[in-house]
């Protein structure tokens, strides 16, 4: 038998003085600002190439473009905070957009509900977002599929509500949110610029919004700490419907009619920009902040590709490049401890 | 002995707890008193977690009764527990990561410092500091959990379970589960002085595999074994070797390791050769093993075996260099290991070893399929055929082959699992982990057959047992593994098996 003798201490002591860092911290890597060089880098790239990109009005489009998806984009975030999924704001600006256009002042009917019929559609928002947050909790459907399924019945009411006839509204207030100018910025750049404000309190101050990072980090931890996962969870449903509702309200402004397909292409889009942001899908990381800089970084491709000439095809498939680019960056230093990736 | 029952905080009174197959607490009787440290000590299935589990809620036992304080009671969850004051530092460290240290210590009980769904950070920050000053620790409560060290991070837990003293009326109970696991050695003792400080306002369990910290710490051990406390042993008059053979017990040797199959002769060639596979960050072991070998790697949790198990499988963070039938071969990942002739059975056989809802053929083929391939198309025959004949020589009992393997009994999934490499036309090294976990004993003396059966044509076997006696029983070797690295090499030749007390010896 040969017993290779043993040291006398029982563990090797850690060979510095102070504690040893096994962690792997998170500091400050170079991900985290990649977005916000990748957005001054577009800037500058388009700035050069063409003479039209760097004027004022041209900063004026790019912003007023890219505010509804910057508002829809926020409510979002708080989802993926979770690891969860929400493909849902289409429908739901679907459905938000004809009830708004069908309540304030318009060429179908004789409501004028004003004021009220704009927070119709924040409750409209609201209303799907509760329902998504149900489906997944109670009836315990995961986010992807119960999202989509609401979707498609917002845009089914939607339509149903549209029947077949487009809507003008001519609400003043409504249809001024998108001519009315300050310092050349239309007033949904604000709302949109005050919606982002918000949703970064609410991701710092609020208990919804730290428990929905909270459940992406440790998801069983807040379990066991006796947290009410679903009742948060259902929360961050209905306040994503929140910013979703307003994101409708802002497109009906813009557009100046009611259209079922208004929110097309923001499934993707806010998903895109949340995640070229430093999103993780995975959850738990990220923020507001991060996800608008995303916007904005989609906003300026979007913009300087077509006054660089690119036709409008192209532009989603280098759309489509600069999303699979963005993930693999942001989870390139951890793709050994993802493991299996579904 | 004979305290007064006033003194007792928390009691498990004849806990049982059934699981399908296995019996986890089996009449288990455990007192913790006031102001002292309980230590807890057993080998894998012992019940130890299972015990600490019922105490705080997690397990619901079938029999028995649990006091706190005198007080019967039927534990509702982890909010329940924590209302009577008992909280769990669990093994696996779970703190939110992405959070505050401060929001990780009031998580779910901020009181005050969140007001309407608000936070205030101010008074969050200063009341989870208030927490982490009182022990003494030396952390800001502002920091973000994933910027501190393990050692920080554990003894954030324990803020965290100290916490629950606000907010009952009673001293808490402090439950450690191995504590001491991933620390290095100054961190343990940092962490040790926290607990004795702890011991007065407070009472603690403490459960680590490491017996001579056990010894270092308690005021008095339970030793447990099957389910049940099998002793109580006085730290002050016992030694590290007299609880390990408690622990370990007198166990009878048993026929069902079918000692006879053993072959003594063990060719001289080297079929594998492992050399510098990392454990852990800083340490490494090599050794090689014959053909028709088993080599059974013995260690406490955490002593690398598993690392090492999983290393020869190329299951690892970095590509593994070894040396198969003399000829060197890189293995980036499983697919390569398994290319090779090297298989693997995993201790998690319901999570890591088979696909549950898949049929007893699809998961049998599962890593062969490819023998079976025409083309991209399965030739659902040639794979059945190859499938049967497994399935009469090892006596599966299964309905049919296309019966879900969920279906099927502990013991013939785990059949099912070996099936699946002894399709491989070339297996040369099969590592099995806890192959025999969970099994009966007629399962087990099958599995042991298989093995043997294995050995005497040539292959190669690592055997991570369940129990001593069963790496000894059926293992050519020994290999002891302690903190990453080889302690001891002993033979375990069939007509000269080695005491267990020789093995322990090194383990601990």
């Amino acid at each position: 038998m040969t017993i290779i003798p043993e040291p006398d201490v029982v563990r090797t002591p850690a060979p510095t003085a102070g504690p040893r860092d096994h962690s792997r911290s998170r500091r400050w890597t170079f991900v985290d600002f990649a977005p916000l060089a990748a957005l001054v880098v577009l800037t500058i790239g388009f700035a050069i190439a063409n003479p039209r990109f760097r004027t004022l009005t041209n900063l004026h489009n790019i912003l007023d473009t890219a505010a509804v998806l910057a508002v829809v984009t926020v409510g979002t975030t708080f989802v993926l905070f979770m690891g969860a999924i929400d493909l849902s704001m289409e429908g739901i600006i679907g459905t938000g957009v004809m009830v708004g256009a069908i309540l304030v002042a318009n060429t179908r009917n004789d409501n004028n509900l004003g004021l009220a019929g704009m927070l119709a559609i924040l409750v409209v928002g609201v209303a799907f977002g509760t329902l998504n947050g149900v489906i997944l909790t109670k009836i315990r459907i995961p986010s992807l599929m119960a999202t989509l399924g609401v979707s498609a019945i917002g845009l089914g009411i939607g339509t149903m509500l549209f029947a077949g006839n487009p809507i003008s509204v001519t609400d003043p207030i409504l249809v001024g949110l998108a001519r009315t100018r300050w310092l050349g910025f239309t007033a949904v750049t604000y709302v949109a610029l005050g919606a982002v404000i918000a949703g970064w309190l609410i991701q710092k101050y609020t208990r919804v919004g730290r428990y929905a990072y909270a459940i992406g980090g440790a998801e069983d931890v807040l379990r066991l700490s006796g947290v009410h996962l679903s009742r948060y969870k259902i929360y961050v449903f209905a306040l994503a419907g929140l910013f979703y509702g307003l994101g409708a309200l802002l497109l009906l402004a813009q557009l100046g009619s009611g259209v079922v397909q208004a929110g097309s292409g923001l499934n993707f889009s806010s998903i895109a920009a949340a995640v070229v942001g430093g999103t993780l899908l995975s959850g738990g990381r990220g923020g507001v902040l991060q996800s608008t800089i995303g916007v904005l970084v989609l906003a300026v491709l979007g913009n300087g590709l077509v006054l660089v000439g690119v036709s409008s095809y192209v532009q989603n498939a280098v759309l489509g490049v600069a999303v699979v680019v963005a993930v693999a960056a942001t989870t390139w230093p951890i793709r050994r401890k993802l493991g299996v990736v579904k | 002995m004979n305290a007064p029952d006033a003194d007792v905080v928390l009691a498990a009174d004849g806990l049982v707890k059934r699981y399908p197959g296995t019996v986890a607490l089996d009449g288990m009787s455990v007192t913790v008193r006031r102001h002292e440290i309980l230590g807890l000590v057993g080998e894998n299935g012992a019940g130890k977690s299972t015990l600490l589990k019922s105490f705080v809620g997690l397990v619901r036992p079938d029999h028995g009764r649990l006091l706190v304080r005198g007080a019967p009671v039927a534990l509702r969850g982890v909010q329940h527990a924590n209302a009577l004051g008992i909280a769990m530092v669990y093994q696996e460290q779970s703190l939110v990561p992405n959070l505050t240290v401060a929001e990780n210590i009031l998580l779910g009980s901020e009181g005050r410092s969140v007001r309407g769904g608000w936070y205030r950070w101010k008074p969050l920050f200063a009341a989870a500091q208030r927490h982490l000053d009182r022990l003494q620790i030396d952390v800001d409560a502002a920091a973000r959990t994933d910027t501190l060290t393990f050692a920080q991070r554990q003894m954030v837990e324990i803020a965290k379970a100290m916490a629950i003293e606000e907010r009952t009326q009673a001293e808490p109970v402090i439950l450690l589960d191995e504590p001491t696991s991933v620390l290095e050695a100054q961190e343990v003792e940092r962490l040790f002085e926290h607990v004795r400080h702890l011991r007065e306002r407070a009472s603690v369990v403490f459960v680590s595999h490491r017996l001579d910290e056990v010894l270092a710490l308690s005021d008095r051990v339970h030793v447990l074994r099957g389910g049940r406390s099998v002793a109580e042993v006085n730290p002050q008059q016992a030694d590290v070797a007299e609880l390990h053979s408690l622990l370990v017990g007198h166990a009878s040797p048993d026929s069902h390791y079918h000692l006879e199959q053993q072959d003594d002769a063990v060719p001289t060639q080297r079929r594998l050769v492992v050399s510098g596979l990392a454990t852990t960050t800083r340490t490494a072991v090599s050794f090689s093993a014959a053909p028709g070998e088993v080599v059974a790697l013995a260690g406490v949790e955490g002593s690398g075996r598993e690392a090492v198990a999983r290393g020869i499988f190329g299951d690892a963070a970095r590509t593994v260099t070894l040396t198969l039938d003399g000829k060197t071969v890189a293995l980036r990942n499983p697919r390569r290991a398994s290319r090779h002739g090297i298989g693997f059975v995993p201790a998690e056989r319901r999570t890591d070893g088979m696909i549950a809802p898949l049929s007893v053929a699809e998961n049998m083929s599962l890593s062969h399929v490819r023998e079976f391939c025409r083309g991209p198309f399965v030739d659902v025959r040639a794979e059945r055929k190859a499938v049967r004949r497994w399935v009469d020589r090892l006596g599966i009992k299964t309905p049919g082959l296309s019966t879900p393997i969920g279906a099927l009994s502990g013991g013939n999934q785990q059949k099912v699992t070996l099936a699946r490499w002894l399709l491989s036309p070339d297996l040369r090294v099969l590592v099995l982990d806890h192959p025999t976990r969970g099994l009966d004993v007629g399962a087990k003396s099958e599995v042991y057959r298989l093995i043997r059966d294995l050995a005497a044509q040539g292959c190669t076997v690592i055997l991570i047992a369940d129990t001593l006696e069963e790496a000894i029983a059926m293992s050519h070797r020994v290999l002891v593994l302690k903190d990453g690295e080889i302690r001891a090499e002993i033979p375990a030749p069939a007509d000269h098996k080695p005491a267990p007390v020789d093995i322990v010896r090194a383990m601990v």
